[in-house]
């Protein structure tokens, strides 16, 4: 499909781009063109292709055929550096930032030619109050929060004066109000005459910001549209490619409490990780709690406290009455509580080991796959099937290892794993995290039978949207501590910002200051 | 063309087998190389090393039992310390837990002499065992307890055993009826009651080549059916999972150094009541590091380290021959063996990952 608008006018034209990999064809025949001055969406599912898309513009990989002209010119980046000469900048999901250093040295870190420090420091005030992302030059970046942090990445790009800005998932590292102050920033450099590419699955932060789209799938462009004038369905649905399954669930009356804990307070994990404070929530049979928050404030050591992995003083945890924080993972799982963590390899399933013995990493207890701690593995050879089959997990058998499933496939298993030994309460972090939405609406919906059946289901995530579709109640973390929960129903965006920032965490900046 | 690396989605298992095979094939070349540049007959020098133990008609009713007495030892404490290594927990100190068994071992029976009694000899293995055990249990409890690094803890416990090697054999148990000379009473033929003799005449198979075969089973049981043994290779592979999976670190850390200290400290045991004969200063032989050679070589794995293990006996009988027959130094035969554990290791790339040859792309 080619682009109407005309390409003399385009900042960047792309035609017919196309780029494999062995076995897969990651872009094919890709074109389109981004005006100056405009927001661009590019729209996939996860593997639809617009990473290798981006990496191509941004000088990370070669196409194999097709040309790119910017502003008339031909424009081939040999790599980063060539591609930011040209004034393309990129902010990337994951941050590349050093604790120990503070915000300037940082960005110094990232340009290519670095003024002194004081005259850096100087330029980083002015930018950040021209954008509205107030930063101090001199802290920490350790001490900065995900939202912060990423304030960091844009002012850095934002120094290079760039003709166009790539943005990959700004968003999911933010509270509704970040994200609004992401929003004026990013529609001020607009109004200068940048133009952005925008990359997200979040369908109506979309519709909201962006004025023209790209939809990608499995690596062609499917469809270019502007998002305003269609419904979030709609885009989801030429994403896909299908129609998409919707949720849905029987309205139930909560039962009695089957899950609580009392003032639960945790030291951190790890170095980098929060500590718990004082967490108290009830649980009841048939429910799903929703529990939202930015990334990094608890949901690791909350998870670790309910599933039994960190023991907790006694009387912090309780399961049907009776006290279980002294109790490890085994013996919860025998009473029915199970977990499935959010970091699928290496922490709910082991890499190098076959699906079967991953099969058994948390089945042995409630499927007895062991006799006297024999293990019968004809018996976990035919559970790891029976999750297999009920979860359309793609992989060629039982026999394979973990890490040779895509992600979504391995998140399949470890949430049909944990699912089909029928828990009474079941914890999960993250269910959806990289999973294209036809499975995430699989995993969503055997959350909801799940409890239909009378289990109750904690569902800790930071994809807003999923929990308002499935929670009866939400509540949120905010450095270790855990708001009250509410009804989901009618809660205003507003409030669930609050809720996850804790309220006194950020303002919202004075735009133009 | 440049070489590429590439990860393979799962680790290849005919490579796993292979490669042990390409190994010994690549340390012969190599070794080979060496003895030809010290001016040796190379193609002589790798017969009598691999061949002549063996098969040689003069040599081999001599070296073939030999192979079971020095292959016995090291399989004993490589399957200890497999379990270990396959769950990430690095006991270096088997030397140490080798000397102390011995020297427990050995002390218990010297207290009952001159006793004659069917008894006197299984309590001594289990007294080795203990031995070996109490003496991997330092670093273990310190690990767990304030978290020290095992490997240096135990590593460094080699050295205190060896002090205290030295002082038991010119003082406690020393023999007093050796003319002050040191060294204790000479088990097999001083004290019948206590010595470790061979149960099948002729091929060099003492108790400890019973108890290494008998390790090798229940290892080879425990890892593929077990599930303690699951534990331990999950432990290995994903200790975040492992220990989400209801593994208890602390116990695995006690299970596996102390299991490998006991079963050390009876190869100690077996050895000093046998061919060793006494205990002596230079008790100790470096088994407790060969053996770790031989973990190693063996794949970590039950069946493999029986092998690896034979194989390894050869060399050393076969670079003793060589030694002797050809006149080649003992530092260079060490030097083979190491080439055998550098190969494996360096071949070890074959197994995770696959090698491509591609153009360089176009500038």
């Amino acid at each position: 499909m080619t682009d109407h608008r005309s390409d003399q006018t385009a900042l960047l034209a792309l035609e017919g781009l196309t780029k494999a990999y062995p076995g897969v064809v990651a872009n094919d025949n890709v074109s389109f063109s981004i005006l100056p001055g405009e927001v661009h969406a590019l729209l996939g599912e996860n593997g639809a292709g617009k990473s290798t898309l981006v990496k191509m513009i941004y000088g990370l990989v070669k196409p194999d055929r097709g040309t790119m002209t910017m502003r008339g010119q031909p424009f081939e980046p040999a790599n980063p550096a060539a591609a930011r000469a040209e004034g393309v900048a990129m902010v990337f999901q994951h941050f590349s930032l050093f604790d120990a250093l503070n915000v300037a040295e940082n960005i110094a870190l990232g340009m290519d030619n670095p003024p002194p420090a004081r005259e850096l420091a100087s330029r980083i005030t002015e930018v950040s109050e021209a954008y509205g992302l107030p930063l101090d030059p001199a802290r920490l970046v350790g001490d900065l929060s995900a939202g912060e942090q990423q304030r960091v990445e844009i002012i850095r790009c934002l120094l290079q004066d760039p003709k166009l800005l790539i943005m990959d998932e700004p968003t999911s590292v933010l509270t509704p109000q970040e994200v609004e102050i992401l929003f004026h920033t990013l529609r001020k450099l607009v109004s200068e005459g940048t133009a952005i590419l925008y990359i997200s699955h979040k369908l109506e932060e979309i519709r909201s910001l962006c004025e023209h789209a790209t939809i990608l799938r499995l690596g062609r462009v499917v469809d270019t549209c502007d998002p305003r004038e269609r419904s979030a369905r709609e885009l989801a649905e030429a994403m896909v490619g299908e129609e998409l399954m919707i949720p849905t669930r029987a309205p139930g009356t909560p039962g009695e409490v089957v899950l609580e804990t009392r003032g639960l307070s945790l030291p951190p994990i790890s170095d980098f990780g929060t500590a718990l404070r004082d967490v108290s929530l009830t649980l009841r049979k048939g429910e799903i709690l929703g529990i939202g928050g930015v990334a990094g404030n608890g949901q690791d050591e909350l998870l670790s406290a309910l599933s039994g992995e960190v023991l907790s003083p006694a009387g912090s945890v309780w399961l049907a009455g009776r006290d279980i924080s002294r109790l490890g993972p085994n013996p919860r799982r025998a009473l029915g509580l199970l977990a499935a963590p959010e970091e699928r390899l290496g922490h709910a399933a082991a890499p190098d080991m076959s699906l079967t013995e991953n099969a058994l990493l948390t089945g042995a207890v409630r499927m007895g796959l062991t006799r006297r701690s024999f293990i019968d593995w004809r018996k976990t050879r035919g559970f790891a099937g029976e999750i297999i089959d009920a979860f359309d997990v793609r992989t060629p058998g039982p026999d394979n290892a973990a890490r040779s499933l895509s992600g979504g496939n391995l998140q399949k298993f470890v949430i049909g794993r944990e699912v089909l030994q029928t828990p009474d309460v079941l914890v999960v972090n993250q269910p959806t995290w990289g999973v294209d939405a036809s499975a995430a609406a699989a995993i969503r919906q055997s959350l909801l039978d799940l409890t239909a059946k009378g289990a109750a289901v904690i569902v800790i995530s930071q994809d807003l949207d999923e929990l308002m579709e499935i929670s009866d109640r939400f509540t949120a973390l905010n450095e270790g501590r855990l708001a009250e929960p509410r009804p989901a129903q009618g809660l205003s965006v507003e409030e669930i910002g609050l809720m996850m920032g804790g309220a006194h965490d950020m303002h919202e900046a004075e735009v133009g200051a | 063309m440049i070489f590429r690396l590439e990860k393979r989605p799962s680790p290849s298992r005919f490579w796993a087998a292979i490669t042990p095979v390409l190994a010994v094939i690549a340390t012969m070349i190599a070794g080979g190389l060496m003895f030809w540049l010290l001016g040796k007959n190379p193609v002589e020098a790798i017969r009598i090393i691999f061949w002549d133990p063996l098969f040689d008609p003069t040599f081999g009713a001599y070296s073939r039992p030999q192979l079971l007495v020095k292959a016995g030892p090291l399989i004993l404490i490589a399957i200890g310390l497999s379990l270990g290594f396959k769950a990430g927990i690095w006991n270096i100190g088997a030397e140490g837990q080798y000397i102390m068994g011995a020297i427990i071992g050995a002390g218990v029976g010297l207290a009952f002499y001159p006793t004659e009694s069917r008894l006197i000899f299984p309590l001594m293995v289990v007294a080795g065992a203990l031995g070996g055990w109490a003496w991997s249990m330092i670093p273990a409890v310190l690990k767990v307890r304030f978290g020290t690094n095992e490997i240096l803890v135990s590593l460094m416990l080699v050295y205190v055993a060896e002090a205290i090697l030295a002082s038991v054999s010119s003082g406690l148990l020393r023999n007093p009826d050796g003319q002050g000379f040191p060294g204790s009473r000479n088990f097999p033929r001083d004290y019948p009651a206590a010595g470790n003799f061979e149960v099948l005449g002729g091929t060099g198979a003492h108790w400890g080549v019973i108890a290494a075969m008998i390790a090798v089973i229940f290892a080879y049981v425990l890892l593929s059916r077990h599930m303690l043994g699951f534990q331990v290779r999950l432990t290995g592979d994903a200790p975040r999972a492992a220990r989400f999976s209801g593994v208890r670190p602390a116990r695995l850390i006690l299970f596996c150094l102390g299991t490998s200290g006991a079963l050390a400290g009876m190869a100690g045991l077996f050895e000093v009541t046998g061919p060793a004969g006494q205990i002596s200063i230079d008790f100790g032989s470096g088994y407790g590091f060969t053996a770790i050679i031989v973990a190693f070589l063996g794949r970590l794995h039950p069946v493999g380290i029986l092998l690896a293990g034979l194989l390894m006996a050869l060399t050393y009988i076969g670079g003793e021959l060589a030694s002797l027959m050809l006149g080649i130094p003992a530092a260079a035969i060490q030097l083979f063996q190491g080439m055998l554990l550098f190969f494996l290791l360096a071949m070890d790339i074959f197994t995770n990952y696959r090698i491509r040859l591609t153009r360089p792309e176009a500038a």
